[in-house]
């Protein structure tokens, strides 16, 4: 392994973050990855001082005489490995050396200055790869043919003669070569004519490619930087609480408790929490915190509970709906039919739980704010900020770092508009940090969903028509994101409205309650509960006529090939319909989610006192191309474990408006013991469109493994969790 | 006054007695590689050798550590060379990594106790949280670790 550590060069101002190392002082580590002579490379502090380098040929790509390549990057690495994809597709088109690589973030700032240059920065909805590949591309195509223009200007041959690969232009009659160290200077003054067209993946030699993440080496001898890892020069430290119940305010808080405490710098009042800022430690502040006891204004939300709120769902499924998706005649098709099916699925609210809690450090001054935080849109935050600051946008940066986990928890700004108020009081730089217990009641759920299914099938068993309403809250209204009234908003009905089978009666409804309790995106949001739905209900119509489930899908999805292939490699990787032991099962589940497929077949064992093990986890996902097939399929495996998490375990449960559940001990994850084997198959379709990767494995483990349960048990769980159904059976 | 060893160093801390080691590690000694995650022992983001022993820093006050010698992961080994760490990287185990500290922390002073370990083994003492789900890579990368130091 190659590993050097150079000084850092950055000192432009005074609060520039110090990383201190083990011997102290202000290092910089840069690494290679692992087990590769032939790797790029990526800093321990990702985010970039200074947004402007040294010979640039655009925003994104800088090359130095010695051949070494900046890219940047403009997405934010949360695990799920865009910080290698997005650079390696840069690479392709460039036709540099992979080895010559070093990559940092875009600087939210400079692309607010300059026209949105690095287009969308967020990373959610698996976009970084599928939205921005064709830019991407392009800019290391652009980059490229001026390269090649530089050197045919040099040589005085037309372009056309001339080819690059491995950071060397070559003249093909002449066999001439220049370095691309050598051109970048010209190349940086030359504008083309003509925007070059971009390969087609049939065109690439480069990708896919399986390489491991470049972060990897960072993250294991803890020298990566995250968020909560920012040290400016005089910090002090914030621990906040907010209303416990969401949408309430401040009343009142007796600060006296605190006199006479060492270090306690103060406490500030916000409308609607109270924070404790002190010195030396995060601890001091928190420990001075939990000592207040602040009085709260809750208004009528004081008075909500979970199991009000699902009567009230529940209910609303007879109210009226908008028209999500409508083929065919449904009522026409169920009317007179002898026998219906009918079900009623739940999930609750969930919590996002990152690893790492929200936190947000701020430096600001009058003319200039700066944060250091994880976010999952750079942009967003920068803009947040500004105007809780009052500042301009262009004075405002924001030091993005490896992010701890997001699962679209980490692009509210919740804690950076907090940092913010708070470092206004006590004019002093902050870091503020949210304990694990703020961190899951504040959260911004994952909504509380109610689908009520009616389905009729003909004489071979197989659905004709089914009918689906749902009533959960609006994820639109809670972001800010405007949306017709009368439309069905996607989110809220994304694993209903999208799913593959040809039933030619088919009618998805919403109705949305909105409830005092904020609502957000959730690792494939919509998918990741009604997959759960539709796919339970669709067993239990399999199973009502006798039909093998996963024969069943088989019919309903005829002539879908690319359907058809993730559910019957999951399937046969599966070992679908071989023989088991007395109390195991298998089940199996479907989804599309961000243009790609997932198939999934969970092997189940569920004990006589009704304790589930889930053994294994067969994956088939299609992301339609890839540009490492290692992270994607990394990204499956946490994607199991995610909605596992969830299946098994995952409810908030509300009592008098707030959040019951607080830390670990009662908001419950998968450890080492209760993971599953799981194995994934990668079946790329190819075709026009890019998949995400991040998302859709997500949605198709809770019903994979409920219908284990049900092929077991013969007990149907309708709703989520599955801790929360009584599965013992007398031996 | 309390005196520590922390990778080999000696350090004086003043500070409230029970203020967790985890925090004087961070925000006093700016050691940030060992994470907060829960602040009550149950996820083990903060976990540490205490005089040899894994223990989650989050939950141990600084009172009752005067002469201990504490190793975090940047003390693991001069260039991330310890055998577990090698194995995290050959198997690839971190994704977003904010975990990842402290499972290498426990994994070591697992692998001392058990240096063959089953599954089970694996199962029983291995219990810190990874909201990436890295569970599979971390499951192989015990074993290959525990081979690596076998020969």
């Amino acid at each position: 392994m190659r590993g050097i550590r150079i000084p850092s060069t950055v000192n432009r101002r005074d609060f520039i973050l110090t990383a201190v190392s083990v011997a102290g002082g202000m290092m910089i580590g840069i690494g290679a990855a692992p087990g590769s002579a032939d790797a790029a490379a990526i800093s321990t502090q990702p985010w970039n001082d200074n947004e402007y380098a040294p010979h640039e040929l655009d925003a994104w790509i800088a090359i130095d005489p010695d051949d070494s390549v900046l890219i940047r990057y403009q997405r934010s690495e949360m695990g799920q490995g865009s910080m290698t994809a997005l650079p390696m597709m840069i690479t392709e088109e460039l036709q540099c050396d992979w080895s010559k690589v070093r990559i940092e973030y875009a600087s939210s700032n400079r692309s607010v200055r300059e026209h949105r240059v690095y287009g969308n920065m967020y990373s959610h909805g698996s976009m970084s790869v599928r939205e921005s590949q064709k830019m991407v591309q392009q800019v290391g195509a652009s980059a490229r043919e001026r390269i090649i223009a530089a050197a045919a200007a040099r040589w005085h041959v037309p372009a056309s003669e001339c080819a690059a690969a491995q950071s060397v232009v070559t003249h093909r009659l002449s066999g001439r070569t220049l370095r691309y160290g050598e051109l970048a200077a010209e190349a940086a003054k030359v504008k083309l004519a003509k925007e070059p067209t971009i390969k087609t993946p049939a065109q690439f030699t480069f990708l896919p490619r399986r390489i491991p993440r470049l972060d990897l080496v960072h993250k294991t001898d803890g020298s990566a930087k995250f968020g909560i890892d920012a040290q400016v020069p005089g910090m002090v430290f914030a621990s906040i609480s907010a209303c416990p119940v969401p949408g309430g305010k401040l009343k009142s808080v007796d600060e006296s408790v605190l006199s006479g405490t060492p270090g306690i710098v103060g406490v500030v009042k916000l409308e609607d929490a109270v924070a404790v800022v002190a010195t030396d430690s995060f601890w001091r502040a928190k420990r001075a915190l939990s000592r207040l006891q602040p009085e709260w204004d809750v208004g009528a939300a004081g008075d909500v509970d979970s199991e009000q709120l699902s009567k009230e769902f529940r209910a609303a499924l007879r109210d009226r709906m908008v028209l999500a998706r409508n083929d065919g005649d449904v009522d026409k098709a169920m009317s007179g039919a002898r026998k219906t099916f009918e079900a009623i699925y739940e999930t609750p609210y969930l919590s996002h739980t990152p690893m790492e809690p929200l936190n947000a450090t701020v430096n600001l001054q009058p003319d200039r704010l700066d944060v250091w935080v994880g976010t999952q849109d750079a942009e967003a935050a920068l803009r947040a900020a500004a105007k809780a600051s009052g500042l301009k946008p262009e004075q405002v940066y924001i030091h993005n770092a490896f992010l701890g986990g997001g699962f679209g928890r980490r692009d509210g700004n919740d804690e950076i508009l907090q940092a913010i108020a708070v470092a206004r009081v006590v004019k002093r730089p902050v870091k503020l940090i949210w304990t694990r217990e703020e961190d899951t009641r504040q959260d911004r759920f994952r909504p509380h969903a109610v689908v009520g299914f009616k389905a009729v099938t003909g004489s071979d068993g197989m659905p004709t028509a089914w009918s689906m309403r749902v009533v959960t809250s609006s994820i639109f209204n809670s972001v800010g994101i405007p949306f017709p009234p009368g439309k069905a908003e996607p989110p809220a009905v994304d694993g209903l409205e999208s799913i593959g089978y040809n039933v030619p009666n088919t009618r998805v409804e919403l109705h949305i309650r909105n409830t005092h309790l904020p609502v957000w995106f959730y690792r494939a949001p919509g998918a990741n509960q009604h997959t759960f739905a539709i796919e339970s209900f669709l067993d239990e119509i399999a199973s009502a006529r006798g039909i093998d489930p996963y024969q069943m899908r088989r019919k309903l999805l005829a002539g879908k090939t690319d359907w058809l292939k993730v559910l019957d490699t999951a399937a046969e990787k599966g070992d679908w319909g071989k023989p088991l032991p007395k109390g195991s099962g298998r089940g199996i589940a479907i989804c599309t989610f961000t243009d790609s497929l997932c198939a999934q077949v969970a092997e189940v064992t569920v004990k006589p006192n009704g304790e589930v093990k889930v053994n294994r986890i067969t994956v088939a996902l299609d992301t339609r191309h890839m540009v490492n097939p290692q992270t994607v399929t990394e990204q499956a495996e946490s994607a199991v474990i995610f909605g596992l998490s969830a299946a098994l375990y995952g409810k908030i449960t509300i009592k008098a408006g707030a959040v019951v559940q607080g830390n670990f001990d009662t908001y419950r994850m998968v450890r080492l013991a209760e993971a599953p084997r799981i194995d994934v198959h990668l079946v790329p379709s190819g075709g026009d469109v890019w998949g995400g990767a991040g998302e859709p494995a997500v949605p198709p483990v809770a019903p994979a493994v409920t219908n284990a349960i049900f092929a077991v048990t013969g007990k149907r769980v309708r709703t989520l969790p599955i801790v929360d159904t009584d599965l013992s059976r007398a031996t | 006054m309390i005196n520590i060893d922390v990778n080999g160093a000696s350090r004086q801390v003043n500070i409230e007695p029970d203020t967790p080691l985890l925090w004087v590690l961070r925000d006093m000694i700016g050691l940030t590689g060992t994470k907060f995650g829960c602040g009550i022992a149950q996820c083990g983001a903060c976990t540490v050798h205490v005089n040899g022993t894994a223990m989650r820093s989050c939950s141990v006050p600084i009172g009752t550590l005067d002469g201990a010698k504490i190793v975090t992961i940047e003390g693991l080994s001069p260039d991330n060379n310890h055998p577990v760490q090698r194995a995290w990287i050959e198997e690839g185990v971190p994704q977003c990594g904010y975990c990842q500290s402290g499972q290498i922390m426990a994994v070591v002073t697992f692998l001392k106790k058990y240096s063959k370990p089953t599954d089970a083994d694996i199962d029983a003492n291995i219990t810190n949280i990874c909201r990436c789900g890295t569970y599979e890579a971390l499951r192989r990368a015990i074993h290959r670790a525990a081979d690596m130091m076998q020969t």
